[in-house]
């Protein structure tokens, strides 16, 4: 079942030079990295740093107002966030937006049906999505009946239905326990190692964030301040004085 | 598909749809002239009510300015009848174009400018009142004397120029509201209902899945309208007359959207249980008051019975009664 939840190996993002201005407040500013096809990064940093401004304007929700998001070389610019999902960009809310009135089945179809015009295909693919992400005996609930953390997954779930080539995940482990945390750290490892899906986090567990990436991009006010292996960023003293402070070394 | 729906239905649902169809069906035979022409109005409205609740309760657009496709419809096939001799069997392919063009240019505005909720509603309503002061001042349209159907040979039934007794209309608007019905369930259960859902839940989170909002919003609105058009060609040929000052009002619009309020938005029994309930109660009313000769007194018991519903069973009567009959299927189904 795994297997067929992401589209294939591609996936590489490139963002440059993309800011976004809300008034006199500069949320993002001229931020620019890459994740090559198949990497996972996490984009870290304090409250208010930009995080999910930056996901949005590389999902298409708010376009940036300077600069350019690329996906395997093509421009995303001007694209709807419904084509860019179709262009293999899913993502997750930080604060989950399940559609409440659905069941868990047809709120990942769905997500299936941006590449399938078949509804009992959707719903094949969905259950199947559901079942990898611990979901399957709860697949004709409805989202208001189930716990905080299995929203979370229905919201990955949603976005895996797509199938992306990347995926934006948006602190999905908040509020998880340790044993659920590393539940989710495992899917998303096998996910990468099987079918090569890239995939862009943003992070407060450490855990997760040690665990997954590849590289850890941190922003603060706006600006990306480092950009380098886990273990390197852990020790860079720019990010331990704005974020991480000493006891993350404990 | 319609396999589908029926395996998926519990046997008790199943039965009492069976009898509520055959019921329907053998009405006329068993019923007199006045209970017949109460259930006329009960499917007309079981039947624009399904379409308007195409729009609000499956896609989450809503629209209060419905008056305006049922006027269409009507006023395009009665003037083409009676000004041209086309018979309502073609009419109704251009009433419903009429309708579905106005349709799409209120959801163009709306959905392109994202005009959304309460603000659409406006809207909706704004399109329905200047439409109604324009064909107010059309001479050639009868302006406010009205437009009149001639009234003639009662006694044979002519299906295709819509010409007939009360017994071919029940049947007529019987079959548009058993169509309806079909076509709506067979959407809701289609890709079109599920991504239509799914705007209706969360607008953003479905874009962010790959549904593409104006297109699925403007097929709500097209499928909507034109239906809801061909109900005023049928409207047009019972009443055979057209007043611009009652057809476009928004007090139109409200009893179309009444019975769906009632009978639970969203669910594809409740515009049909909702016209059940409401047209017969007022008629039942204008009984019960009719020798107390007290102006509004009747409207002021409706407006009390619609509100003690709409205030004890918000979601509608027919989410209730599903779950009192127990008609839930034992797995995986609809509503």
């Amino acid at each position: 079942m795994s297997a067929s939840v992401a589209a294939g190996s591609a996936g590489a993002l490139t963002v440059r030079n993309i800011s976004k201005r809300f008034g006199g407040l500069v949320a993002v500013s001229e931020v620019s990295f890459t994740v090559a096809a198949g990497e996972i990064h996490a984009l870290i940093g304090p409250n208010g740093a930009g995080k999910t401004t930056t996901f949005n304007m590389i999902a298409g929700a708010q376009p940036p107002d300077t600069g350019d998001v690329l996906l395997d070389g093509v421009s995303l610019a001007g694209l709807r966030p419904d084509q860019i999902c179709r262009a293999g960009v899913g993502r997750t809310f930080q604060i989950v937006r399940p559609f409440n009135e659905l069941t868990l089945v047809e709120n990942v179809a769905v997500g299936a049906l941006a590449w399938t015009d078949d509804v009992a295909e959707a719903r094949d693919h969905a259950r199947g999505v559901l079942e990898l992400l611990g979901l399957g005996d709860k697949k004709d609930a409805r989202p208001s009946s189930i716990t905080l953390p299995d929203r979370k997954c229905l919201e990955v779930a949603r976005a895996l239905a797509t199938k992306p080539k990347l995926l934006l995940l948006d602190e999905v482990m908040a509020g998880l326990r340790p044993t659920e945390t590393d539940r989710m750290v495992a899917i998303f490892k096998k996910l990468n190692a099987d079918t090569g899906l890239t995939i862009l986090l943003i992070e407060h567990v450490m855990r997760a964030v040690m665990a997954l990436s590849h590289r850890v991009l941190v922003l603060n006010y706006g600006r990306l301040i480092a950009d380098g292996k886990p273990e390197e960023v852990t020790r860079d003293p720019e990010v331990l004085a704005c974020y991480l402070g000493a006891e993350a070394f404990d | 598909m319609i396999a589908r729906i029926i395996e998926s239905a519990s046997p008790r649902a199943l039965a009492l749809l069976a009898v509520v169809t055959l019921a329907l069906l053998v009405a006329p035979w068993l019923v007199d002239s006045y209970v017949l022409s109460v259930l006329i109005i009960v499917l007309y409205f079981a039947y624009v009510g399904q379409a308007w609740n195409l729009m609000l309760g499956f896609a989450g657009q809503l629209s209060l300015g419905h008056a305006l496709f049922v006027s269409l419809g009507a006023y395009t096939s009665a003037a083409l009848f009676i000004k041209f001799g086309v018979p309502p069997i073609i009419g109704v392919f251009a009433a419903i174009a009429m309708a579905v063009v106005a349709g799409c240019l209120i959801g163009y505005l709306g959905f392109r400018f994202s005009i959304r909720g309460v603000y659409f509603a406006l809207l909706t309503i704004a399109f329905a009142e200047f439409t109604g002061i324009i064909v107010d001042h059309i001479s050639w349209l009868g302006a406010s004397s009205g437009l009149f159907l001639p009234v003639k040979n009662q006694q044979s039934n002519d299906l295709l120029n819509l010409r007939g007794s009360p017994t071919m209309f029940y049947y007529v608007i019987l079959a548009l509201t058993g169509l309806a019905f079909a076509l709506c369930s067979w959407l809701l259960n289609s890709k079109l209902g599920l991504y239509w859902q799914a705007i209706r839940e969360d607008q953003e989170a479905a874009e962010a899945s790959g549904v593409p909002l104006f297109r699925y919003k403007m097929i709500a609105v097209a499928i909507s309208s034109g239906l809801t058009g061909i109900g005023g060609v049928w409207y047009a040929f019972y009443y055979n007359n057209l007043f611009p000052e009652t057809m476009f009002k928004t007090s139109q619009s409200v009893e179309i959207i009444l019975g769906s309020v009632v009978g639970g938005v969203g669910t594809l029994f409740g515009p049909i249980l909702g016209a059940f309930v409401l047209t017969p109660l007022g008629e039942v009313l204008t009984a019960a008051t009719d020798g107390m000769h007290l102006d509004g007194v009747k409207s002021f018991f409706w407006g009390f019975c619609v509100a003690a519903i709409v205030l004890f069973r918000p979601q509608g009567l027919w989410p209730w009664i599903y779950n009192v009959l127990g008609l839930a299927p034992k797995k995986e189904g609809k509503r």
